[in-house]
């Protein structure tokens, strides 16, 4: 099976945002990346489905940043056949732009499964993975916990909700949005990883500037309101664990 | 320009789910500021059945097919995009469910129509605009739509489901549902195991997230837990690594609960945990991030390091 993996770099979600001075952006100067956290997953899958079924998985993503290229070294060291980096200056685009690069660099290469995580933290105007399906008329499946290989095609696991879940079987060449890989996705050596970036396995790709095409426009940013009507406990674990005591003794439950 | 409201019904198992008619309410609310129609469109097996309960709609149109009876995320966008195509909403509202997330964008992309995801609000009275959250509902951004059609991918708890419950009887109206060759074909639905837990019952409840950093560390949370007589609860990311079994998972995908104590430890307040658990009675976070979104949602915080905190109140309950 030829498996491509769309990844993507996402600001690292435990790092203090800051509004930049426009005020309808994140400040990106200091601002660190990391993967995307479901195209972690979606990787992960696409490495066991590589293994089960043979054929080869090349990692693509967006953007010319230092963590862009450690990522795609670090698919690369994890079992990644080959990477592609996209872009000379298509960082900070959106998910319409993003999709349609993708595609781009996908159209024509023959791929049976096109795998991308399920959403990523800044897709104010779609998921990437389904802008993807859309573009090249493939079917889709999103929330996808699972999938192996059935026939001629797969077996691929759908999350509901209150864990529910649906088993469909889907023709290739498709698309999938991964929300959780089979197996927690594996870790790799740093060795490894200094192995990938000698490799030469990484290629980069320029493409055509694509169009932010999402049309709609950020007209103001804030930091959502945290403790916002919240008691803040103030002091030291101690002074803090004293006063849940009294929480926990004022609803009835020590 | 165009004047009516599409809403997407999703159902499972008979049922319409609240997501939906939360967006229905939502709809009548925009509809009555600018006096558009509302239209809910249902679509697979059963939806005739379905049809009389979505009394807040004017017009409901249905979709019933046993080709893909249960949810085809192939079948079931390709009708709905037809559909958005030949009514021509102004506004169209997909709820931001495991369900609604393969209609939205596959809609968007076949219509050429902008789409605003994570959205927790919508406004029409001048220009279309939403509030949206970002970055794990750290950031929230008002935006504005070019032209005067768009989809919006609404979150939970956007609008209260039981006023989307009422309203007079609609017009029922049937609509074409052939697909041609779908690539993608039901199996079966699996309903979740019960566990040794059920938390959904549970006073009170310890909710770990991923700052627990290791399995190890689990036993901790337990003994806080014990000390408190709670269930241990947790955020995906543990579930997903194994550390928990699947019952004990709070949020979009796993159970919702409403404990009277609810003790959220390192979980930063994603809407997809947040939608599982707003509603307990009292909320106490405990974070090291003072920006964490579990803060917006929170009655009680503290800022700090849930391994001074949990052995801390373990030893004052114990004492
Ligand atoms: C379709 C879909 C469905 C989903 N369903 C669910 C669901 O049902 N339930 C769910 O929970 N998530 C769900 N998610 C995932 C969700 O988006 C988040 O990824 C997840 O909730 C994050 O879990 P977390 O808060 O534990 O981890 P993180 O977001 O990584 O947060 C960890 C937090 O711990 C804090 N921390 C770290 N160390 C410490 C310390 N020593 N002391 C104090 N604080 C510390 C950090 O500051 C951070 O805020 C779903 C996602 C998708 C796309
Ligand atoms: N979406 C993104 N993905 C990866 N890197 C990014 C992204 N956005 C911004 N960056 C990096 O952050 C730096 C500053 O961005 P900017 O201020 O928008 O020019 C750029 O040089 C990029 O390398």
């Amino acid at each position: 099976m030829k498996i491509a993996v769309l990844m993507r770099a996402v600001p690292d979600p435990v790092e203090e945002l800051e509004i930049g001075d426009d005020g309808v952006d994140l400040d990106r100067d200091f601002l660190g990346y990391v993967l995307n956290e479901f195209d972690d997953h979606a990787l992960e899958e696409g490495l066991l489905l590589r293994e089960e079924t043979g054929g080869s998985l090349t990692a693509y993503a967006i953007g010319t940043a230092d963590e862009v290229t450690q990522m795609l070294h670090t698919a690369i060291a994890k079992g990644a056949d080959s990477a592609k980096q996209l872009g000379e200056d298509l960082d900070v685009i959106d998910a319409h732009a993003q999709a349609a690069a993708f595609v781009d660099a996908v159209r024509d290469t023959g791929f049976d499964l096109i795998l991308s995580g399920v959403q990523a933290s800044d897709e104010l105007d779609g998921q990437v993975a389904m802008l993807v399906a859309a573009a090249l008329g493939l079917p889709h499946i999103s929330v996808v916990v699972s999938a192996t290989p059935h026939e001629a095609g797969l077996k691929v696991t759908k999350e509901y909700w209150a864990g529910i879940t649906a088993e469909y079987e889907i023709d290739l060449p498709a698309v999938l949005g991964v929300q959780t890989a089979r197996e927690a996705p594996r870790y790799v050596a740093v060795a490894r990883i200094r192995q990938a970036q000698e490799s030469g396995a990484l290629e980069s790709l320029d493409l055509d500037q694509p169009d932010p095409a999402g049309r709609i426009r950020v007209t103001a940013m804030r930091l959502s309101e945290t403790g916002d009507g919240a008691e803040m406990i103030e002091g030291d674990e101690e002074a803090a664990a004293e006063r849940v005591y009294e929480i926990l003794a004022s609803a009835g439950v020590v | 320009m165009a004047e009516n409201i599409l809403v997407y019904v999703e159902h499972l198992n008979g049922e319409v789910t609240d997501a939906s008619f939360g967006l229905i309410a939502l709809a009548r609310q925009l509809a009555s500021v600018n006096g558009a129609s509302v239209e809910a469109a249902i679509i697979g097996g059963g939806a005739h059945g379905l049809a009389a309960k979505l009394a807040g709609a004017d017009t409901i149109l249905v979709g019933d097919t046993d080709t893909f009876g249960d949810f085809n995320p192939q079948g079931h966008s390709e009708v709905f995009a037809a559909l958005v195509t030949s009514r021509e909403p102004a506004i169209t509202l997909v709820p931001y469910t495991s369900v609604g997330m393969d209609i939205a964008s596959l809609t968007a992309a076949t219509c050429n129509l902008p789409l605003v995801s994570y959205c927790l609000s919508v406004d029409a009275q001048d220009t279309l605009s939403a509030t949206c959250q970002l970055y794990g509902g750290k950031v929230e951004v008002d935006v504005e739509v070019e032209g005067d059609r768009a989809i919006f991918a609404m979150l939970a708890g956007c609008a209260s489901p039981d006023e989307g419950r009422s309203g007079g009887a609609g017009v029922v109206e049937s609509i074409d549902v052939a697909v041609p060759d779908l690539g993608i074909t039901f199996v079966s639905l699996t309903e979740p195991e019960s566990g040794d837990v059920d938390i959904t019952t549970e006073d009170i409840l310890v909710a770990i997230g991923r700052g627990i950093e290791s399995e190890d560390n689990i036993e901790e949370a337990q003994e806080l837990a014990d000390a408190l007589g709670a269930a241990l609860a947790a955020s995906r990311p543990i579930i997903d690594q194994g550390w928990l079994p699947k019952s004990r998972q709070v949020g979009k995908s796993g159970l919702s609960v409403k404990p009277k104590v609810y003790l959220a430890l390192g979980i930063s307040g994603a809407p997809e945990h947040l939608e599982g658990m707003r509603d307990s009675s009292t909320i106490i976070a405990v974070n090291s991030d003072p920006q964490a979104p579990i803060f917006g949602v929170a009655h009680y915080g503290w800022v700090g390091d849930i391994f001074d905190f949990m052995p801390e109140l373990t030893a004052r309950l114990e004492g």
